[in-house]
């Protein structure tokens, strides 16, 4: 082969490349926890989980509103003191407070970054979508875990959730129970 | 049909030059095609150097001076791209073309008309980035590195700035390809590998890095692109999408892009001190692997930009060493240039007057960035003035004092007079004297905590920003004096010889000066002494 045709070769392969971290890095984030992505388990295995009950781990809660989107956003606790093993519910409140319907989802991040993998979730709004009508103001719980495997050193969590509005939600009302898989 | 029989009359002719603006459009030879690159890289030294002066201005005192704030970030942004991709690397190109046919013993490029090309997007390239000044929105303002979601925010001027973007890298990519076929295929007998010229050697390497990583960079402005208007979400976190990943793939391309920048400055240098020290490069094999293993240790260092995203411990521990271990082979070649000058019996033209400077001040740039690659002080470092001390001492003392050097040594060779050398010597020692004046006060200014990009600074960092302004002003007129030289030399002056230097071997001096239009119709055949210097 001609020198010039294996390194055109070469320069479209690399192309693909960058595209390919892309994905690659998801994987990369997933296996190592990194970036805060969280995990999820059912609600029978969470179950089965032995509470530490000599040891209590503080959660924290952070709420943030994207810019772009005109609602508030609260924890009703900000902190909670937890055992390791035990299913415990937090309750966020959100609002609307635009005269349009507005579809927006939730984007969680869990710090320190260690931890997120033993941080679970059986049940979260961040699953789905959520539509909110003119004014209207809407109670969520999300339901979670920390796994007693949680490293000793570390005694604060802190799970932050960022709203944003759904791309093109302005258009097309969306069925607000489609799960998205990606964003867990 | 008369048309094509005049056409093959010429043939006839040797050394035949079409004329006429003809001439430039439609070159297809290396020398005319590296003059282009050349004179286009001095031209967009001038713009991205006046966008510098503006912002040296407004940052001559604290407050809003001159420019409103969305303006300054326009500069710093225009700037840096002008400068990297307009200045650094045609200039790069130009003198790889001009010199890599006859370094090698080849009349020509592998291919010519790609090397047109590669040419003529260039201009194109940049008229898009440029015409975004005039956009509503105004010119792109969040930084050379376009992070999102700060660069989505450009208005009118964006999918200009990505496919200004695209246009740049297509024209490297062939530009790279060109090079790598023609020392592959076209060496004059005899001309083995090892026995290329260290300029010749830098480029192949330099040429690799170009087509490994510019597709990347294409691919995340592409990524941007869909991003903004097709809906995908990359890097848009309310689609699942991180903007950190921008970062990572961004620098997967800009780490080596350094290298890209600074490896054939390291090449030119490699040919300029041995012909003023009189002596062989000292070390040559150990000069070739250790360009080499700079350029392969460049791709696993690039999150040392992102120290401050909030990596684990791991991740910052392994980009800290990887970076330090850059230094091993860097300093290699600092060792190399010092012990070639060694009982060397040296002389100061201009060329080796650069060269010398281009040795002591690349160093410091290469220190000041050991100290940002140690993790734990980046914090302090990040995003200061003295991180924009560290890449201005790389890329002005450093690659760019490496190419005026090789424009002076090689200009007798191009012209066939000898340029002024007395002006030569005002060109730089007015050059080396303020760029440090211009760009020494900023490490202070950092370490103090003054941001980077940012029009307005607090009162306690006024008297260095005066001398740095005032450094900038003063280089950035000394480097009229270069038009001036070059104009003069093209003119006319005292004839150069065929070596041109007493010092200087291989088989670009062994051709008259000014070289054919083809510079070897017949393979020169390769001895010890046609090798490099």
């Amino acid at each position: 082969m001609r020198t010039e045709t294996k390194l055109t070769i070469l320069a479209i392969a690399m192309f693909g490349f960058g595209y390919a971290l892309v994905p690659l890095y998801d994987v990369f984030c997933e296996i190592t926890g990194l970036n805060g992505k969280t995990g999820t388990i059912a609600n029978t295995e969470a179950a089965q989980l032995e509470v530490d009950q000599e040891r209590l781990v503080t959660v924290e809660f952070d709420t943030n509103v994207n810019s772009e989107l005109p609602w508030s956003f609260l924890a009703q606790a900000h902190k909670m003191k937890v055992h390791p093993g035990e299913l415990t519910d937090a309750v966020f409140v959100i609002e609307n407070n635009s005269d349009q319907p507005v579809v927006a989802q939730a984007v969680p991040s869990v710090a320190p970054a260690q931890a997120s993998l033993f941080f679970n979730k059986t049940e979260c709004f961040c699953f789905t979508q959520q539509m909110l009508a003119p004014r209207e103001r809407k109670e969520m719980t999300v339901r979670f875990v920390v796994d007693p495997e949680l490293p000793k050193k570390i005694s604060t969590l802190t799970l932050s959730y960022t709203y944003f509005k759904v791309p093109g939600s302005d258009r097309v009302v969306l069925d607000p129970g489609v799960v998205d898989e990606e964003r867990i | 049909m008369s048309e094509a029989v005049i056409h093959n009359g010429h043939h006839d002719h040797h050394d035949h030059k079409p004329y006429g603006i003809g001439r430039w459009l439609f070159s297809t030879n290396h020398k005319d095609i590296g003059t282009m690159y050349l004179v286009f890289a001095l031209i967009m030294f001038f713009v991205g150097g006046a966008m510098a002066m503006v912002i040296r201005a407004e940052l001559f005192q604290p407050g809003l001076q001159f420019v409103n704030p969305l303006f300054f970030n326009s500069m710093t942004t225009i700037h840096a791209l002008v400068m990297i991709f307009g200045a650094v690397m045609p200039a790069g190109v130009g003198l790889a073309n001009w010199m890599i046919p006859m370094m090698i013993g080849s009349p020509d490029m592998a291919l010519p008309r790609l090397n047109n090309m590669s040419f003529w997007i260039l201009p194109f390239a940049f008229t898009l980035l440029l015409s975004t000044f005039f956009m509503p929105g105004g010119a792109p303002a969040g930084g050379w590195t376009m992070y999102p979601p700060l660069v989505l925010q450009l208005g009118d001027g964006f999918p200009f700035l990505i496919f200004a973007i695209h246009f740049l890298g297509i024209s490297s990519i062939l530009g790279a390809i060109n090079i790598i076929a023609t020392v592959f295929n076209m060496r004059a007998p005899g001309m083995t590998f090892m026995k290329l010229p260290l300029f010749v050697w830098t480029w192949i390497i330099t040429a690799f890095l170009l087509i490994a990583t510019m597709p990347v960079l294409a691919g995340s402005v592409t990524m941007l692109l869909t991003d903004k208007f097709f809906g995908t979400s990359f890097f848009s976190a309310a689609g699942g999408g991180d903007p950190v990943m921008f970062q990572h793939v961004f620098w997967f391309f800009g780490h080596p892009e350094v290298y890209i920048l600074i490896l054939p400055a390291f090449g030119i240098v490699s040919q300029i001190i041995p012909a003023f020290a009189r002596k062989p490069l000292f070390g040559y094999e150990s000069m070739v692997y250790a360009t080499a293993s700079i350029a392969f240790l460049s791709f696993f260092v690039w999150a040392h930009h992102m120290f401050t995203v909030g990596m684990p411990l791991t991740g910052e521990l392994f980009f800290m060493y990887a970076t330090m271990s850059i230094a091993v082979p860097t300093g290699v070649k600092i060792f190399n240039w010092v012990a070639t000058m060694w009982k060397g019996s040296m002389t100061f033209e201009t060329p080796m007057l650069f060269a010398v400077s281009f040795v002591v001040l690349f160093s410091i740039g290469g220190f000041t960035g050991l100290m940002m690659g140690i993790t734990p002080v980046d914090f302090q470092y990040h995003d200061t003035y003295f991180i924009v001390a560290h890449f201005h001492y790389v890329l002005v003392p450093g690659a760019i004092f490496a190419l005026m050097a090789g424009v002076y040594f090689w200009l007798p060779k191009w012209t066939g007079h000898m340029y002024d050398e007395r002006l030569g010597k005002i060109h730089f020692w007015l050059s080396a004297i303020f760029v440090n004046m211009l760009f020494f006060p900023q490490h202070f200014l950092g370490l103090a905590g003054m941001p980077r990009r940012i029009p307005d600074y607090n009162v306690q960092f006024t008297e260095w920003n005066m001398v740095s302004s005032i450094g900038g002003f003063a280089f950035g007129l000394s480097q009229l004096i270069l038009v001036w030289v070059v104009i003069k030399c093209v003119r006319g002056g005292q004839k150069a010889t065929d070596q041109v230097w007493e010092g200087a071997h291989g088989l670009e001096w062994t051709l008259p000066s000014p070289p054919p239009f083809h510079s070897f119709t017949t393979p020169p055949q390769v001895t010890d002494a046609t090798a490099h210097s």
